[in-house]
């Protein structure tokens, strides 16, 4: 238990001392969890858009694969993208292997189907509503897909944080296809894994505090944005 | 694009001088659920008149409606509208008011902008106009959500307005509002008549269909009871049912 007690003091300690590894680390972390996001986003929300309205042969297998790719482990991914992007794979040739490319390709694929699935979910949902309205003003696929997206963009926010705290969270992938290289490739998450294997279980649990707390902060910062646009755009 | 001459004998609206046929519907048949919810329908409506609907609930009222604007496909039978059959094309020309307003969670201005956007880039002065019309200008920055129910069907009409269509079609637009938004909606709905837009509307009202209609569209279980103009069907119904109906009863097959 009192590692606990020195965990909180040393976050804190942390965190106002500034230190440059620990700034180092979190901005690796958020560069990549982030860009995995944007990524997973220009992907998964036309997907799940395309989904939503589509009637197609196929659709109801496609959706059940795709809400099982939102619990795809993520040391299983790590390990197809680390055979993808191996010397040997077919990917070799690009030398991405431990660097933080590799980790935003691992973590976009872990986040886009849930990206994707969610989506689907909350457009679907509109389209209910808006389906008559739509066809009477004989709007195309595309014009749809756009119509709804524009009109969820607030739930969409909401999926968008899901896929983040998914990424921010994951250790397997990124430590695999990334390696934990200090100055390279260490983001929160994996110098958590290594200092509990080290025993440095205070230091640890302090860096897990401050995930945490950068977590809280990305959500916070999404949600009161998504509250005061709401507040001027729609009911 | 000549008429076919058999479909106008039966039932036809009692005019003087019979108008030509905008809309036709020769032998419409919608089965849904193993049963027949639209049967053996034939209707002819003129360009000019303001057509109700009326019929008990379950009469398949809002069924018609959503086939002749094409967004239901129906089982057996034609649509014809001014002579071509229903497509994307014919529906382009038409514009549809339901019972509860659909509008996108954008602002009021938006909302008009979104169908306007076909015809090019909208100006504001086309959607202070449009928006005048309903009595709304004043609300054009707010989020169409926020508006009470009476305002959210009057943006909704306006947005039909804004497709300038030929046919106007109107699902119960008053089923949920207090006298005095059903007021508005029906002068809007009777400037728009006059200006030459054809409307048709479904309502459960026998006030308002007295108002409004020109001539009465009486549908039974799925099956046209009667098609005559206004003033006989209020004074003297043709059919049992309507004579029911009209007096408030239950009506009987």
């Amino acid at each position: 238990m009192q590692d606990f007690g020195a965990a909180f003091g040393l976050a804190f300690q942390l965190v106002l001392s500034a230190d440059p590894d620990l700034l180092e680390i979190i901005a690796l972390s958020l560069r990549v969890s982030l860009t995995a996001v944007a990524v997973a986003c220009i992907i998964g929300l036309p997907l799940g858009a395309a989904l939503a309205i589509g009637r197609f042969r196929g659709r109801p297998a496609l959706i059940i694969l795709l809400n099982a790719l939102m619990g795809l482990p993520p040391v299983v991914v790590g390990l197809m993208i680390y055979l993808l992007l191996s010397n040997a794979g077919p990917l070799g040739t690009f030398q991405l292997l431990y660097t933080p490319t590799a980790m935003i390709i691992a973590q976009t694929v872990l986040i886009t189907p849930i990206v994707a699935a969610l989506c689907r979910e909350v457009v679907e949902q509109m389209h209910a509503e808006y389906d008559e309205l739509f066809r009477s003003l004989c709007l195309s696929r595309m014009q749809m897909m756009t119509a709804l997206l524009w009109d969820a963009r607030y739930s969409l926010l909401t999926v968008g944080l899901a896929g983040f705290g998914r990424a921010v969270a994951e250790v397997g992938a990124v430590i695999i296809v990334g390696g934990n290289i200090d100055h390279l490739t260490r983001v929160m998450t994996t110098a958590i894994a290594l200092e509990t294997s080290k025993g440095n279980l205070a230091l640890a649990l302090a860096l897990g505090i401050v995930l945490l707390t950068l977590a809280l902060s990305v959500n916070a910062a999404v949600m009161s944005l998504r509250m005061t646009a709401s507040r001027y755009a729609h009911a | 694009m000549p008429m076919p001459e058999q479909a106008a004998t039966t039932l036809q609206t009692s005019s003087p001088s019979t108008p030509p046929a905008l809309g036709e519907v020769h032998g419409l048949l919608y089965r849904a659920g193993g049963s027949n919810l639209i049967e053996s329908i034939e209707l002819v409506l003129d360009a000019k008149s303001l057509t109700v609907v009326m019929g008990p609930n379950g009469a398949g009222k809002s069924l018609l409606l959503r086939l002749m604007h094409g967004l239901l496909e129906p089982t057996a039978g034609e649509i014809r509208w001014g002579g071509r059959r229903l497509d994307d094309r014919v529906r382009a020309r038409q514009a549809m008011v339901f019972q509860r307003p659909v509008l996108l969670r954008r602002s009021v201005a938006a909302n008009l902008r979104f169908v306007l956007a076909r015809q090019g880039k909208p100006s504001k002065a086309v959607i202070e106009s449009l928006l005048a019309e309903v009595g709304l200008e004043h609300l054009i920055d707010q989020p169409a959500r926020r508006l009470s129910g009476g305002e959210q069907q009057r943006l909704a009409l306006a947005r039909a307005l804004a497709l300038q269509p030929e046919v106007l079609f109107m699902d119960e637009p008053t089923a949920s509002l207090d006298p005095a938004a059903t007021a508005s909606i029906e002068a809007i709905v009777r400037r728009a008549h006059e200006r030459g837009v054809k409307i048709v509307f479904v309502t459960h009202d026998l006030g308002q269909a007295r108002r409004l209609a020109d001539d009465v569209v009486f549908l039974n279980k799925g099956r046209l009871v009667e098609h005559t103009s206004a003033e006989r069907f209020f004074d003297q119904p043709e059919s049992r049912q309507a004579r029911q109906y009209l007096a408030g009863q239950l009506v009987l097959a």
